[in-house]
């Protein structure tokens, strides 16, 4: 019996193990089943997806174009710069990590600042935010060696863009800086992918789409930390245009020191083309500082300092230009019939509206006496422009002074530049609401009132002067020339050049408000001096009794060309409160003069060195002295 | 007394087979040499190509075959002999654990006692529960009765417990499953296996309260691992586009850029075979389950010829055991099973696993060992 229950009882585990060994084989068989379908069947997904898992397609940016000079002299380039970068997302705990790079090298509170400033601006995700900024080569070994420990931290030599000409070339190339918000949404983004700078002024601005270039694509093979491992394929980018400008960085250096510490702006523009040889805005800034992102510090300075270096004079300062269009009202008078080259007035000092008893001075007590239109511009009569104002009438005058470019922007590539007013019936009304008196076409009549032009718009009128009757648009490239401008349709060519010769004896007559300044010429210039009245900086009147005085002196203005037969050269030049224009501003105008047509030669094109360096010095000495 | 075929054999006092008459049994030996060196080969390639991994690996696989070697001469009678005090001792050493025990990533797993090297007690328990279960169903006749079982279910209840609460899931079920083994090969009648089914499904949603947040996030990441691609979905996504991308034939050995760029995690250990299925393809992986197949398909001829009912109930348990490891191991890679941590047999780097996996088919080795002189049990 129990031989006979063992066999049974063996029998039972035998067939038990043959039920598992049947199950085990099916449940083997829905293993191999769901095998076939992940690697013979959906091969294909799979393999995309480790594709797509391993490969990164990073983008290369390309490196921005370069700017040069009349001369080929190079005014914004691309340095490469050692910058230790972050990547926010990747970094668990941000404080530790500048702990921990502040205790290798070198970073002040400045830096702490900015990096602060830099991780706030709205960016791209994963776009990596500068920690610090042109790193030494042993700053830069200090952190490589302890990279490994820092995931999310990398250093990077990335170009950024340099100036080396600083503050000489701020006002006309502008800068580049980080992308905003803004910007981020219109520009187009796939073009920007490997780029985080976009020109914010200037040529930079007007060129950017040029200057740019074609961002580059590299395929790379990552690890699952993101590490790369190799570069697979590369489409390189194609670097950006460079543009070729007027500019004369040698003559840009010659206007900064012909204004020296004094606050104003001067236009110079190439007649024979329209283009503009040089520009400058005193006192000015170091653009280099913006690129990589200004302390709050230095930002505030360089905005609250009262002489507001940000502030672009030559194309945004607007200021009543004064006798300086009085050749070119002249034009519109004689053209108009409301004067000839005979008329002659007799100047007891001022002028009267009839019915009225305001009297309209002349800057000469006295009066000039019997004068005509040459005399008039000569010696700068103002009687003799209130009268002829009057039967000019506003609308006429309007009409033909913005042949000469007055009121409205100057366009092509230039950035920012403010219209100015150009006074009308038409525009008091838009503007004021209000209806036209004829006290102010008197006023007007000599560039005062309600109109205000910028540096840039007289240099643009004056050029049509210098082009016997030509108006050319301004501007800094090359790129923008035109074969031809348009004709200003004032008079005949006679009444340009007798107008012309007035413009000459300005300086060099006997009676030119100007000859001062002419005195040994040896070739010609023709030129116009203004003298303007500030109208009040009330608001600082109050804290800083002493600079009253100063701020409430009248500008000084002069424009001209030269040699006035061939001219090379047109200036406009404003100096701010400088006092008169004949004894301010046409000397300042002839140190430039005699610097281009005289002192210039071929070998000497690039400013000096150390002048670039001490100019930059004064630059900084104003954010220095304003922070402390 | 005596079965039949034990008085023939005595009779003749010569065992018809090698493996009778010497323990080890070259085929089962063969089999498990042959997938541990190919285990080896995908070693150094799932290391990142580091030799010192594979050789310390290789270390083990000898170390194990040795202990299989050795465990294949000891005496039936002196292993049922000492079954309950080593499972008592193995209860003794997962209460260390809890108490004493060190481990990582919030689970209690280790025991490092000086002057030993640091193991896991639950690794002993994989054999000493299927033999306590096995020692205590065979003292009494075939099939177990009500209460047999009911003690049976305390033998396997009380480890399992102390195992799920280290925490460590993924062994606890296939300990509670090689206890399992036992009692359904056993005979236990198929009606009371339904109801125990039953009551098992009524179970699952008791389990789900007891389970910690991590254990639950990996069930539900198996039924949408796109849920979470990053987080507790990363691994299985990973694991099934290694496999996937690998193909018919493979990216090439130790050209798979999901192992090789680290993608795939643990991919030296429990997620290995994902590996074999990047770099080798479906043929890599059919070869591995030829071999497989082939280790089973011995065990389970072994586990036919066993001697005596304890030596075929341990026998059939070990290897349905081992069964499960290289199922639950392959169904979590593919992505059919929530990732337990289960190591593939023989493949996965690890010396406690390979060891006692060796220990296993030592026994089996055992158990079918017929002796010249007649033991008095069964």
């Amino acid at each position: 019996m129990e031989l006979s229950t063992g066999v049974r009882e063996k029998h039972l585990i035998q067939n038990r193990v043959m039920v598992a060994a049947i199950g085990g084989a099916c449940l083997l068989i829905l293993l191999v089943i769901r095998l076939i379908w992940l690697q013979l069947i959906e091969t294909e997904r799979f393999q995309t997806a480790s594709e797509a898992n391993r490969l990164q397609t990073l983008p290369v940016s390309p490196a921005r174009g370069l700017i040069v000079d009349r001369n080929g002299l190079i005014l914004a380039e691309n340095r490469p710069n050692l910058q230790l970068l972050l990547v926010p997302e990747e970094v668990d705990d941000i404080d530790l990590m500048v702990s921990e790079v502040r205790s290798r090298i070198e970073f002040t509170d400045g830096d702490a600042e900015r990096f602060a400033k830099n991780l706030k601006s709205r960016r791209r995700p994963r776009d990596p935010v500068v920690v610090k900024d042109d790193l030494s080569e042993t700053e830069a070994a200090l952190i490589a060696v302890d990279l490994f420990q820092f995931p999310g931290l990398q250093i990077e030599a990335r170009p950024t863009r340099f100036y080396p000409y600083g503050g000489l070339t701020a006002h006309s190339l502008g800068y580049v800086g980080r992308l905003s918000l803004n910007e981020l949404q219109a520009i187009e983004e796939s073009r920007y992918a490997g780029t985080e700078t976009i020109g914010k002024s200037g040529v930079e601005k007007a060129y950017e789409d040029a200057l740019l270039g074609q961002v580059g694509v590299e395929r790379v093979e990552t690890s699952a930390r993101g590490q790369i491992m190799r570069s697979v394929d590369r489409d390189d980018p194609v670097p950006g245009a460079d543009i070729p400008l007027h500019l004369d960085i040698g003559l840009t250096a010659k206007l900064y020191e012909a204004l020296g510490d004094r606050r104003g702006a001067i236009v110079a523009m190439d007649p024979k083309t329209g283009g503009v040889l040089g520009l400058a805005s005193a006192p000015t800034y170091d653009a280099n500082a913006f690129i990589g992102g200004i302390s709050q510090a230095e930002y505030a300075a360089l905005q609250v300092n009262q002489d507001t270096p940000l502030f672009n004079r030559a194309l945004r300062g607007q200021y009543p230009p004064g006798s300086t269009i009085k050749p070119m009202l002249g034009l519109v008078g004689l053209h108009y019939g409301a004067v000839t080259w005979e008329k002659e007035i007799s100047d007891r000092g001022f002028f009267q509206l009839s019915g009225d008893d305001h009297k309209y001075r002349d800057w000469k007590k006295w009066g000039h006496g019997r004068v005509n239109i040459e005399k008039a511009v000569i010696e700068s009569c103002d009687t003799y422009f209130y009268e002829m104002a009057v039967r000019l009438g506003i609308d006429q005058m309007s009409e033909g002074m913005q042949w000469f470019g007055f009121g409205r922007r100057q366009g092509r590539d230039i950035q920012g530049d403010l219209p100015g007013i150009l006074p009308s019936r038409e525009w008091k009304r838009q503007a004021r609401n209000q209806s036209w008196y004829l006290g102010e076409t008197v006023i007007s009549g000599i560039g005062q009132g309600f109109w205000v032009t910028t540096p840039l718009q007289l240099a643009a009128a004056t050029t049509a002067m210098a082009r016997r009757g030509n108006f050319i648009e301004p501007h800094f490239s090359v790129l923008e020339d035109v074969d031809a401008g348009a004709p200003v349709p004032l008079g005949d060519s006679m009444d340009w050049e007798r107008m012309i010769d007035a413009m000459e004896d300005v300086l060099h007559g006997e009676r030119g408000t100007a000859r001062g300044a002419a005195r040994g010429l040896n070739y010609r210039i023709a030129g116009k001096t203004g003298t303007v009245q500030v109208v009040g900086i009330a608001q600082e009147e109050e804290y800083k009794a002493e600079e009253i005085e100063e701020r409430l002196r009248d500008h000084a203005l002069f424009v001209g060309f030269a040699p006035a037969d061939s001219p090379s050269i047109v200036l406009a030049l404003v100096i701010e409160n400088g006092g008169s224009g004949g004894t301010t501003a046409a000397p300042v105008a002839r140190q430039i003069f005699d610097y281009w047509v005289l002192e210039r030669n071929e070998g000497e094109r690039a400013p000096d060195t150390a002048y670039v360096s001490t100019m930059n010095q004064q630059v900084l000495r104003y954010v220095n002295a304003d922070s402390n | 007394m005596l079965t039949a075929t034990d008085i023939g054999q005595i009779e003749s006092f010569r065992p018809k087979r090698f493996a009778q008459r010497y323990g080890v049994d070259p085929l089962l030996t063969l089999f498990v040499l042959v997938t541990a060196l190919y285990g080896l080969i995908i070693l150094y390639s799932a290391s990142g190509q580091s030799l010192s991994m594979v050789i310390r690996q290789g270390a083990h696989v000898i170390v194990g075959l040795g202990v299989m070697a050795i465990l294949s001469q000891v005496r039936r009678d002196i292993i049922v002999y000492v079954t309950p005090f080593i499972f008592a001792f193995a209860i003794l050493l997962l209460i260390a654990v809890l108490v004493i025990g060190v481990g990582a990533k919030g689970a209690q797993r280790w025991l490092d006692l000086p002057g030993l090297p640091r193991f896991q007690p639950s690794e002993l328990m994989k054999l000493a529960l299927p033999a306590m279960v096995t020692w205590w169903l065979t003292r009494r006749k075939l099939p177990p009765t009500i209460s047999q079982l009911a003690i049976a279910a305390l033998l396997i209840v009380i480890p399992v417990a102390l195992i799920a609460k280290q925490p460590d899931l993924g062994t606890s079920i296939i300990i509670a499953g090689s206890g399992f083994f036992v009692i359904f090969l056993a005979g236990i009648s198929w009606r009371l296996l339904a109801i125990l089914g039953g009551l098992g499904v009524a179970s699952l949603p008791v389990l789900w309260m007891v389970m910690r947040d991590y254990q639950r996030t990996r069930v539900l990441t198996l039924l949408d691992p796109q849920s979470d691609p990053l987080g507790a979905g990363w691994n299985t996504i990973q694991a099934m586009t290694a496999l996937g991308s690998g193909g018919m034939f493979g990216k090439g050995y130790a050209a798979g850029t999901q192992a090789q760029l680290k993608f795939l995690p643990e991919s030296h250990t429990d997620f290995i075979v994902a590996v074999i299925g990047e770099e080798m393809g479906f043929v890599g992986i059919s070869v591995l389950l030829i071999l497989y197949a082939l280790i089973l398909g011995r065990c389970l001829v072994l586990t036919m010829r066993a001697q005596g009912h304890f030596g075929r109930l341990l026998s059939g348990s070990v290897t349905l055991t081992f069964f499960v490891y290289v199922f639950v191991n392959l169904g979590m890679v593919s992505g059919v099973l929530p990732v337990v941590g289960v190591p593939l047999p023989l493949i996965s780097y690890g010396g406690t696993s390979i060891v006692s996996l060796l220990i296993g088919f030592g026994l089996i080795m055992a158990m079918q060992r017929t002796k010249r002189v007649l033991s008095g049990e069964s």
